[in-house]
């Protein structure tokens, strides 16, 4: 992947031949809207998708949060939703179990994967690199539906008789391998979680191949790779990631299929005594599951977050009216990080029983990975420092992304020491650092994402005043919610547990509460996005080319742009994307597609 | 995708294969690194003797690469897609031969009482011919759908989709003789 100044010759031939290409519009509804082969469409229902699975995990997180809270009150409602498992609206802790197990799943992978990877990147990766379209459009489109399907089948785990699975987003053998003997969710419900994300990882593999291929060879001129916009580098980065990642858990899952469906013993070991039942199976490894789900699992928090970094270091530099510092650099640790992410599985599995030397050397990469992290970080602030930065929405949640991300990672150096982890392991500890770091950090960078690329999806500018009240509520609450977790760990708060009424636990109980309000409140201020997104989409202010005078090539066509992205127009790039603070010809910024002498280049 | 011209040799869906190559290789290393650690991980490893039908099917295998490799030759070389289309034949043939091959050796398995869940050492057996057939069954579709391009295109272009599953069909090859040599070694 030498990067050279201008593209080579090859590279050339093929935007040419693909320019010549008639790229005809889709005909009737189903082409257009659902079975599309615009990677603008598929993007869209991907966020779309994300959008339903947000809110079903965040609805299963109030109920858990009640119960944690009000462990003997009846949810109100739940008594009729769920008769069997919630006799009176009290949660059983299988009901308990069910619901986190599902919130997990949904969250992590049905919306921190698909919105800020497979949705954002789908619309804006051919965009900003100046192609008409993906790669391999059909591929595109089957990746959304197989995607889809998945979250299908996971949601339909609500609907078997038995209920959802209770296994945790993690599914440990052999308990998620053995069935019903389990537990109640660990019949037909698990199957199913294992068949849902084994879709999940073909649709996303099918993902990857695009967006990899795309950048690799639809590249317009002039586009080398040091001019690509941040946010396409984190694409292109992430889906290296996800291609290696999802081809590891996709056998997984089909090892724990044939164990649950098929009488194999992979995970499940001999003489495992289940409910007074002798299991069937014999010799086969749990740890197995261990290492190839976090083989996995460690990369995908990176999948989830990458994301992230690259719509904060392409938002940021258009608020703040400076280049982003150090941008080799930058790319550099984004790269480092993915590499990383493949070295350091085993800090998930310290209590394993693992050789303490073993523990050693995964806690040493583990340790060395903080260092890229905290240099993209460093430039960011950098970025910030001395800027005369526009506050906008979009800016206040990159900002924010920055905040809980430095939060959440700070107590993964305490974590990634074998010594302190023995103690907070099993802890709420844990549930305060990924949530910051992961799941609230990605989320507040598919908000900014959001409220930065609307005007370019969707035609019309979203509301400033809502979103900014959007965000310093969200802010305020997500602080309230996850900061005590860490002190409920530290005084050795278990995790997974459906309500703390033992005598040892009960002074925990006030902490709780004040995190089950928060929670409740926050979840309500989104309220606040949900009407911004539905009111901008219909009655927002029509939104020029280019809202924020911003440099990239999503910014060179109309808002929305059309079926084949720029037209007539076929965008040469004369630049690197981050010309800002400089003399250009309509402001303080340089656009990517725009010669020296202005004008827009000559229609094709 | 589009009717290449046969002067550009990077197309994307050569690129694409290569990803997909990559891809397939890393599935194929989760699976061989979990039979390492499942034979280690108890005493119950069944050693048995694999169907020598399974070298017939090697065999057969290696003759469709150089079937196939004739017929990307006799298309680059302008003969026409009438010179290449019978090559293509043979090798979907072949190929088709080949599946047929491995599902008479599962019989032979199956005859010695060895099943899928017997122990692990048939679970990995059958399971690892298994994902190999399910895509080199997609080869086969690729090959098809390789042959509506070449009889629609004219006399001197070769579809990019061509050499792109060539490439694929012989990735597919090789990671036969990979799969058979680990299974000779631990089985
Ligand atoms: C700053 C560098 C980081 C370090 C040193 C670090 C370290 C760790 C360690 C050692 C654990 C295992 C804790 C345990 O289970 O006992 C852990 C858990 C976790 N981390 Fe991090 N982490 C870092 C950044 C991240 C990032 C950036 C993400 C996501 C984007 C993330 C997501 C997670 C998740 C999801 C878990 C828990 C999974 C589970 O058990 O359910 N971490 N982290
Ligand atoms: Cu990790």
């Amino acid at each position: 992947m030498a990067d050279s100044a201008s593209p080579s010759p090859v590279h050339r031939d093929t935007t040419e031949k693909l320019a010549q290409l008639k790229h005809l519009p889709p005909e009737g509804f189903l082409r257009t809207h659902v079975f599309s082969l615009d990677h603008k469409v598929i993007g869209k229902q991907y966020l779309d998708m994300a959008l339903v699975a947000v809110i079903v995990g965040m609805v299963l997180s109030w109920l858990m949060r009640f119960h944690l809270g009000f462990p003997e009150t009846p949810v109100p409602g739940l008594g009729t939703i769920a008769p069997s498992s919630g006799a009176g609206g009290v949660m059983t802790p299988e009901l308990y179990l069910s619901l986190m197990t599902m919130h997990g799943t949904i969250m992590v992978f049905f919306v921190l994967t698909t919105a800020p990877f497979a949705g954002f990147g789908n619309f804006f990766l051919p965009i900003q690199v100046g192609a008409e379209d993906m790669a391999f459009p059909r591929f595109n489109m089957m990746s959304f539906w197989v995607t889809f399907v998945g979250f299908l089948v996971l949601l339909a785990a609500f609907l078997v008789p038995e209920g959802a699975p209770i296994s945790g987003w993690t599914a440990y053998a052999p308990l998620s391998a053995v069935g019903k003997d389990a537990g109640p969710g660990l019949g037909l419900g698990q199957t199913l979680w294992a068949v849902s994300i084994a879709l999940f990882c073909v649709g996303q593999l099918l993902g990857s191949l695009n967006f990899i291929t795309t950048t690799l060879d639809l590249r317009t001129k002039g586009m080398s790779l040091a001019r690509m916009p941040f946010s396409t580098w984190a694409w292109f980065i992430t889906s290296i990631i996800g291609l290696i990642a999802f081809s590891v858990l996709l056998p997984a899952c089909v090892l724990l299929f044939l164990d649950r469906v098929g009488g194999t013993s992979f995970f499940i070991p001999a003489g495992l005594v289940i409910s007074d039942r002798l299991q069937p199976h014999s010799g086969g490894s749990p740890l197995l599951w261990q290492h190839l789900f976090w083989f996995f699992g460690h990369p995908e928090v990176y999948i989830a977050i990458l994301p992230g970094f690259g719509i904060v270091s392409h938002v940021l530099p258009a608020f703040a009216r400076k280049p982003v510092l150090g941008p080799r650099l930058l790319i550099g640790c984004m790269a480092a990080i993915g590499f990383l992410s493949y070295t350091v599985w085993g800090h998930h599995m310290f209590l394993s029983g693992m050789n303490p030397f073993s523990a050693t050397l995964f806690s040493v990469p583990t340790l060395v990975i903080t260092i890229p992290a905290t240099i993209v970080v460093l430039l960011w602030i950098g970025t910030l420092y001395g800027a005369r930065l526009r506050f906008t929405t979009a800016a206040l949640f990159c900002i924010g992304f920055i905040s809980v991300f430095v939060s959440g990672g700070i107590s993964g150096f305490f974590l990634a020491q074998p010594s302190i982890d023995t103690y907070l392991h099993g802890t709420y500890f844990v549930v305060g650092h990924f949530h910051f770091v992961m799941g609230v950090a990605a989320m507040f960078g598919i908000f900014a994402g959001t409220y930065f690329w609307f005007p370019k999806m969707y035609g019309r500018m979203m509301n400033e005043t809502l979103g900014k009240w959007h965000f310093v509520l969200t802010f305020i609450g997500v602080y309230c919610i996850f900061m005590p977790m860490h002190y409920l760990g530290l005084a050795g708060n278990v995790r997974r547990y459906s309500a703390f009424t033992d005598e040892y636990m009960k002074g925990s109980l006030p902490l709780h509460r004040f995190i089950t309000y928060a929670a409740l409140v926050t979840g309500a201020v989104q309220i606040l996005f949900f009407i911004n997104l539905f009111w901008s989409r219909f009655r927002g202010a029509v939104a020029p080319e280019n809202p924020w005078e911003a440099t990239t090539l999503e910014w060179s066509t109309s808002s929305p742009p059309p079926f084949d992205n720029f037209g007539t127009w076929h965008p040469v790039v004369y630049r690197g994307p981050d010309e800002y603070g400089v003399e250009g010809p309509s402001g303080d910024f340089r656009m990517q597609a725009v010669p020296d002498r202005g004008g827009k280049g000559a229609p094709a | 995708m589009s009717t290449a011209n046969p002067v550009i040799t990077s197309s994307p869906s050569r690129t694409g294969v290569w990803v997909g190559i990559a891809a397939i290789t890393m599935s194929f290393a989760a699976f061989t690194s979990a039979m390492v650690v499942r034979q280690g991980a108890a005493p119950d490893w069944l050693h048995f003797r694999l169907p020598p039908l399974l070298y017939l099917n090697t065999v057969i295998l290696l003759a469709s690469s150089a079937t196939l490799e004739r017929c990307r030759r006799r298309a680059a070389s302008g003969a026409g897609p009438a010179a290449a289309i019978p090559w293509l034949a043979a090798s979907i043939t072949l190929g088709l031969l080949f599946v047929v091959g491995q599902a008479l050796a599962w019989r032979d398995l199956a005859a010695q009482g060895l099943y899928l869940a017997t122990g692990p050492s048939s679970a990995f057996f059958y399971l690892l011919t298994a994902v190999h057939a399910i895509h080199l069954l997609g080869g086969v579709v690729a090959l098809i759908y390789v042959w509506f391009r070449l009889v629609r295109t004219e006399a001197n272009n070769v579809p990019s989709a061509l050499g792109a599953t060539v490439l694929y069909w012989h990735f597919v090859g090789v990671l036969w003789l990979y799969l058979l040599l680990i299974l000779a070694i631990r089985l």
